[in-house]
């Protein structure tokens, strides 16, 4: 079996508090292909079962701290170890390592300023770097040619400019850089812009120029596509035709990084979620798990004698049966919260949330 | 493996058959420029020929002399200021940088630029030479003089887009480039001898204009519209086509050069 198909438990998933540990249901019985992956896990006839993080902790700081030690995989979508890029004084990215397997959505998360667009500037071949490896679609992007670019869809933060060109002329034109494009008018279908066909780009609305950049990205059958903040600017309903279009992207096979500001985003769409910030990737982990989000401690409250109660518990359901058997009918106003992924993200970022 | 390592990229003729089109429909279809670049000749043309049609002695007319000139300036308008504003426009906007991302060959945004100051030129020189013949008597230039008109058009067409490809690179963008460039080949028609008679004109400022292409074309126009019998009344005493030629090839390699040096797909805050 080949690696590149399965999930290689890393330095990141395993780091800030190993959210995979508590499940093993979500990240154990992958092969792992890396033995130095391999001793920070239990093996079982060349399975990986992870084992508890406060075992892994040690292991990952020390991976981390010598990310050369795992060179770059050249069977994923995209593969980083090490990354780094200053501006000036400014550190962008600050040794950064991640792993994109072939046909995951993968969402990048952070602040402004966290390194997000200039880590995926890097990965699309616009910007050097200072350090570091960097494997897309098991290319160097500093030195691949056209071949390599032909199996790249990428759209910019800054989208394309205004056009006197219709918008299918424009993904005609797009189409004829490309070796096996897709048929530009099942495009325009696909992102909703059939009844715009004619129109020229310049006279479309900002919702419709994303979609169009969208179209110009996908146009040319990529295995791996970049979205940079797709839908910043766009308001709730055309976010969620936005999210469908992607879901739909994905049914054809198409990997995606994608990087947002929207929480809500990345859940609704990523297998898997990096946080990133001042230049390094905190956690990676599928979003539900994010933080350690499942196995946190929910808040059970309630309203008795008249003031409002609460308990942080790991064993709500005990807390509430228990509350059951005091009341009557009713426990009033009875609520059950777990942490939200803003809350975790927002901690996981240093901001108060 | 997946399926575009064997499907071959597109053959260059067909990206260049593609950009061509593209470079042709952005640059027709958009009102400014055309009424900018291709307009504002015709109209000087209209004007000047009314009221400026003086003798000049041997029964040549001003206008006559001003058609050399203003074809000068519209190879001008079509080359460096249409090349300077609408590449800093396409990198201010992004245009640039997402083409750069397409496994489009680099060089087929250029030729497109080409076929586009191409078609321009030529519109441009055909109205003109449309209106002079038909509204102010201007005499087709005999035979061998349209080989002088077709290299002195192309040399000071090309040395002219390659320097308005550098000049984009120093501009913002498109605004910042519009807001320099044309008060630039407004202030060099004025001293190269397109709105007057070169010889008029003092002659440090005459020194100031050899040091660019325009003055250059617009003799070597003159020497294809105007009788030899003229040729006298130049500073030089001739028409010095061979150091017409040599100028604007010498500027056709410094733009080439600067092109190589500066040329960038991306804003400049990218690296």
């Amino acid at each position: 079996m080949r690696a590149a198909t399965l999930l290689v438990p890393t330095t990141e998933e395993l780091e800030p508090g190993c959210p995979s540990a508590g499940r093993p249901g979500q990240f154990s019985r992958k092969i792992c292909p890396v033995p130095v992956a391999c001793s920070c896990a239990q093996r079982e006839g060349g399975d990986c079962v992870l084992v508890q993080k406060d075992s892994l902790l040690p292991r990952a700081r020390k991976l981390a701290a010598d990310p050369g030690r795992q060179p770059p995989d050249a069977d994923a979508a995209i593969s980083i170890r090490g990354l780094a890029k200053r501006y000036g004084d400014f550190v962008a990215v600050d040794g950064l390592d991640l792993d994109i397997r072939r046909g995951e959505i993968f969402a990048l998360l952070g602040p402004n300023g966290a390194g997000k667009t200039t880590t995926v500037e890097i990965c699309e071949g616009y910007r050097s770097r200072d350090a570091g490896e960097v494997l897309v679609l098991g290319e160097d992007p500093a030195a691949a040619g056209r071949r390599w670019k032909a199996q790249l869809g990428i759209v910019l933060q800054s989208g394309a400019g205004e056009s006197q060109l219709t918008v299918r002329e424009l993904v005609r034109a797009q189409a004829s850089y490309y070796p096996a494009p897709r048929d530009p008018d099942e495009v325009l279908e696909l992102v909703g812009l059939t009844e715009k066909a004619g129109v020229r780009g310049k006279s479309l609305s900002g919702g419709q120029r994303r979609r169009l950049d969208v179209a110009l990205g996908i146009v040319g059958r990529p295995t791996l596509l970049f979205l940079d903040e797709p839908t910043t600017g766009f308001d709730p309903e055309a976010r969620r035709q936005f999210w469908s279009l992607i879901r739909s992207l994905r049914e054809l096979g198409t990997t995606m990084l994608l990087t947002t500001h929207y929480l809500d985003e990345a859940e609704a769409l990523a297998d898997r979620v990096g946080v990133i910030t001042r230049g390094r990737l905190v956690e990676v982990a599928v979003p539900s798990s994010l933080g350690g989000r499942e196995t946190a401690p929910a808040v059970v409250s309630w309203t008795e004698d008249g003031a409002r109660r609460s308990e942080a518990t790991a064993a709500p359901t005990a807390l509430v049966r228990d509350l059951a058997g005091r009341f009557p009918g009713e426990v009033p106003d009875l609520a059950v919260t777990r942490p939200t992924l803003e809350d975790v993200y927002l901690r996981m970022i240093g901001e108060p949330s | 493996m997946t399926t575009t390592d064997e499907v071959s990229l597109p053959s260059l003729p067909s990206v260049y058959r593609s950009r061509a089109g593209v470079e042709l429909k952005e640059f027709f279809r958009q009102r400014e420029a055309v009424v900018f670049t291709l307009m504002l000749p015709v109209l000087l043309l209209v004007v000047f020929g009314a009221v400026l049609n003086f003798d000049l002695g041997d029964g040549v007319t001003f206008t006559q002399y001003f058609m050399a000139g203003i074809i000068a300036a519209g190879i001008l308008g079509a080359s460096l200021q249409n090349m300077a504003i609408s590449i800093a426009t396409e990198r201010s906007d992004g245009t640039l940088k997402g083409l750069a991302g397409t496994p489009m060959p680099r060089s087929a945004y250029f030729v497109g630029k080409v076929v586009q100051v191409l078609a321009v030129t030529a519109a441009i020189i055909a109205i003109l030479v449309l209106i002079g013949v038909v509204f102010y008597g201007i005499d087709l230039p005999p035979g061998a003089d349209w080989l002088t008109f077709a290299w002195v058009t192309v040399l000071g067409s090309a040395s002219c887009t390659l320097l308005g490809i550098a000049v984009s690179s120093l501009a913002r963008n498109g605004r910042s480039a519009s807001a320099t460039v044309t008060p630039f080949a407004l202030l060099l028609q004025f001293i190269s001898g397109v709105f007057f008679q070169f010889s008029e004109i003092p002659s440090w400022m005459q020194t100031v204009a050899a040091l660019f292409p325009l003055k250059w074309m617009a003799q070597g126009l003159r020497s294809v519209f105007l009788p030899d019998s003229l040729a006298a009344s130049e500073p030089a005493g001739s028409w010095e086509l061979g150091r017409v030629a040599l100028v604007l090839i010498v500027w056709c390699l410094i733009g080439l050069l600067l092109c190589v040096r500066t040329f960038r797909w991306q804003d400049r805050d990218s690296r």
